[in-house]
């Protein structure tokens, strides 16, 4: 009994020898650049983390079957290890530490969310990996002096700035009241302190500012508030949750509200799921297949839509559109590096100025894109109850105009 | 503007009366647990989850065309074999030990449900609509979804159909004589082991039902059972023990107090404010009992 521990013992520290000190791949091999990313395969970002991964996979296969990457006048190939954060800001940074130390991974891919991606900035920051991140928008990851974070993304306090100052312009440009209700996340409190901001500055009111709790599922209290206090613009963030609770609410208790803007509509697949309930509800987004931006790989949003669509059975929502964007980011940085020596690679990168079908990208000294406006969309339906998203803001890009005030119930 | 309830006087109805629509189903759960409890001393963690589960039946029933609202039959059904299956496979080995084991044992299957369900149904947000429209009182100033009244009654209906199961049937007695004394009722015939899967059963059907009307109101979730676990909790903490009527009254009494405690302090405190209260009464019970009791040193 005693000899078969030692035997064990002993088997499992040369295990852990060999797990830590030999497998070490380096970051380029053969003609391979290997990247790193930990996605929420399993728990509950597993659906948008699934999104990110179809994403980067898709142009991945794009760029190496339209010639890859060419760096000192070779090609190279991308590849990706992924490994499934389960949802868990702990296990991330565990897994980025992983990738980093035990895999040699040197180039990362952002994980999905804002929570997770402020898990691994610091271990990318401390190793100086250079990560390219489609899906963390929290303001606070842009305002920690992180060198090595890039975000192909516009930041969280811009989603519903737009509509904002959409609502005052329609308003003769005298300020308007604002309804708000966020959830209590990085990432919706972000979109609450651009609401504070906008309001600020076109002299605009808040009359109700809400703070949800993350178990939301009923808000029913401040849609009565709403009633009673008939503001201009009701704003909306809690992520998929929030949208369609509110959607629901709003509904049921006939809440008349000439203006309602929220932000995770695409996720929360609105007009599927609610129909004509939807209607005239302004979502914030990233990316809009109809936007014009057009690259060599994945010419312009429609065949984009067309493409991802073909290959994974479902139209792509805007993660996966940004995580496309991230690969697209990356090849362009390492051709103009010409070099995979991260400090060459990191200034390439912060130095990146171009067009992708997602949008125009480049980066601000704290590493969030500023090249890129939101779009904000209309659900719009027709008679048949036939939803769909139309663009209404910016009005360079809009495919239909914005109707306002949305028609009280009693007459819809 | 906190105090925007008290300017404008129908938000007090509108308060008071979503209050009570909420507390009702709440209360559902909470009667569940409370039976179990009783009768099993075992505090059940899985209990939202259970709920969650009963909602993802009738939301199936959703997509595949039926009226989400047969959820309330059919997923009673389905849930009452799935306690009876947990209780077979984990709870019997864990009923007589110290309350302790029960909650971890439970807090397992809470995980693995969450996990097993975020697996098979994926983790997007979810709801049914049952297209039941909604009621407007008082000039359109308060408004009730259908839906709510609808999950209301449909709990009222059950509670009272379970109470006077309890009272008139064979079974039902045997679960009351054995959580009067288990020992007890064992000598006088009673077979224990089948009372215990029975309860068992119950109470995961009675959050089946829950569960579909959850479905039907809210959204559904794989993750979102933790909070329907905790509210039930204090429900049953605050009524005592055995208390049925008084797991009713509590419910609906957090319900409103909960919407208040929204209108006055702010959203953000609403679910602090309902722990605050637990607390209060957790130490004036304490208080009440420490001057009843007679300590012998």
């Amino acid at each position: 009994m005693k000899i078969k521990n030692i035997i064990v013992t002993f088997v499992s520290a040369i295990a852990i020898l060999f797990s830590t000190s030999v497998v070490s791949l380096a970051k380029v091999v053969g003609d391979k650049i290997i990247l790193g990313a930990a996605i929420s395969l399993t728990g509950k970002y597993s659906s948008n983390g699934v999104h990110t991964q179809n994403g980067y996979n898709m142009a991945v296969d794009r760029i190496n079957s339209m010639g890859g990457v060419k760096v000192g006048g070779k090609t190279y190939m991308f590849d990706i290890i992924y490994y499934d954060d389960e949802s868990n800001p702990k296990r991330a940074a565990q897994l980025a530490e992983r990738l980093i130390s035990q895999d040699g991974v040197e180039f990362m891919l952002g994980p999905y969310s804002s929570g997770l991606t402020k898990a691994i900035a610091p271990v990318t920051e401390k190793y100086g990996v250079p990560m390219v991140e489609a899906n963390g928008a929290s303001r606070s990851l842009f305002t920690k002096g992180y060198k090595y974070l890039f975000a192909v993304l516009a930041p969280a306090n811009l989603y519903l700035d737009v509509a904002i100052r959409t609502a005052v312009e329609l308003n003769g440009g005298k300020g308007v009241r604002i309804a708000q209700a966020f959830e209590q996340d990085a990432f919706s409190q972000d979109v609450r302190l651009g609401i504070l901001d906008a309001a600020k500055e076109t002299g605009s009111k808040i009359i109700i500012d809400d703070k949800l709790p993350k178990e939301l599922n009923d808000m029913a209290a401040t849609l009565a508030k709403v009633k009673a206090t008939k503001p201009d613009v009701l704003v909306v963030s809690g992520h998929t949750k929030g949208a369609l609770t509110a959607i629901r609410q709003i509904a049921e208790m006939k809440v008349d509200v000439p203006m309602l803007a929220m932000t995770h509509c695409d996720a929360a697949k609105l007009s599927k799921q609610h129909g004509a309930n939807s209607q005239y509800a302004l979502c914030a987004s990233q990316w809009h297949k109809t936007l014009t931006y057009k690259d060599d790989f994945f010419t312009d949003g429609m065949t984009y839509d067309a493409d991802f669509t073909k290959e994974f059975g479902y139209a792509p929502p805007y993660q996966a559109a940004e995580s496309s964007a991230a690969l697209l980011v990356f090849k362009d940085a390492f051709e103009r590096a010409g070099s995979f020596d991260q400090k060459k690679v990191r200034d390439a990168l912060a130095a990146t100025n171009m067009q992708t079908f997602y949008g125009n990208i480049k980066f601000a000294e704290g590493g969030q894109n500023v090249d890129k406006p939101m779009v904000l969309f209309q659900v719009m339906c027709d008679d048949a109850g036939k939803c769909e998203n139309k663009v209404v803001a910016p009005l360079k890009w809009a495919s239909a105009e914005l109707i306002h005030p949305i028609p009280k119930w009693s007459d819809r | 503007m906190d105090f925007l309830i008290f300017q404008v006087p129908m938000l007090t109805v509108q308060a008071v009366l979503d209050g009570l629509l909420l507390g009702i189903l709440f209360a559902l759960i909470a009667y569940g647990m409370a039976l179990q409890w009783g009768v099993m001393n075992i505090i059940n963690i899985a209990q939202g989850d259970l709920v969650i589960l009963g909602g993802y039946i009738a939301y199936f029933m959703y997509l595949y065309g039926i009226h989400p609202a047969w959820g309330v039959i059919v997923s009673p059904i389905i849930m009452y074999f799935v306690g009876v299956i947990i209780y077979k496979l984990v709870i019997n080995k864990v009923v007589d030990r110290d309350l302790f084991i029960s909650i971890l044992a439970t807090f397992g299957i809470s995980i693995l449900f969450m996990q097993l369900m975020n697996f098979a149904f994926g983790a997007d947000v979810v709801l049914a609509n049952s297209g039941y429209g909604t009621t407007m009182l008082f000039d359109n100033s308060v408004t009730l979804p259908n839906s709510k009244i609808f999950s209301a009654f449909i709990s009222i209906v059950f509670a009272i159909g379970l109470v006077i199961y309890m009272k008139k049937s064979k079974l039902g007695r045997a679960i009351r004589a054995t959580a009067q004394n288990a020992r007890a009722a064992k000598i006088l015939g009673v077979d224990t082991e089948k009372v215990y899967a029975a309860t068992f059963g119950i109470n995961a059907a009675l959050c089946g039902v829950a569960g579909a009307l959850i479905s039907i109101t809210f959204t559904i979730h794989p993750y979102m059972g933790l909070p329907y676990t905790i509210r039930s909790f204090m429900i049953v903490i605050v009524a005592g023990l055995g208390n049925l009527p008084g797991v009713a009254m509590s419910g609906m009494g957090l319900g409103v107090f909960e919407e208040f405690a929204d209108y006055i302090l702010g959203t953000e405190f609403r679910i602090g404010s309902v722990f605050l209260l637990l607390v209060l009464i957790l130490v004036y019970r304490r208080f009440k009992l420490s001057k009843k009791r007679e300590y012998l040193k």
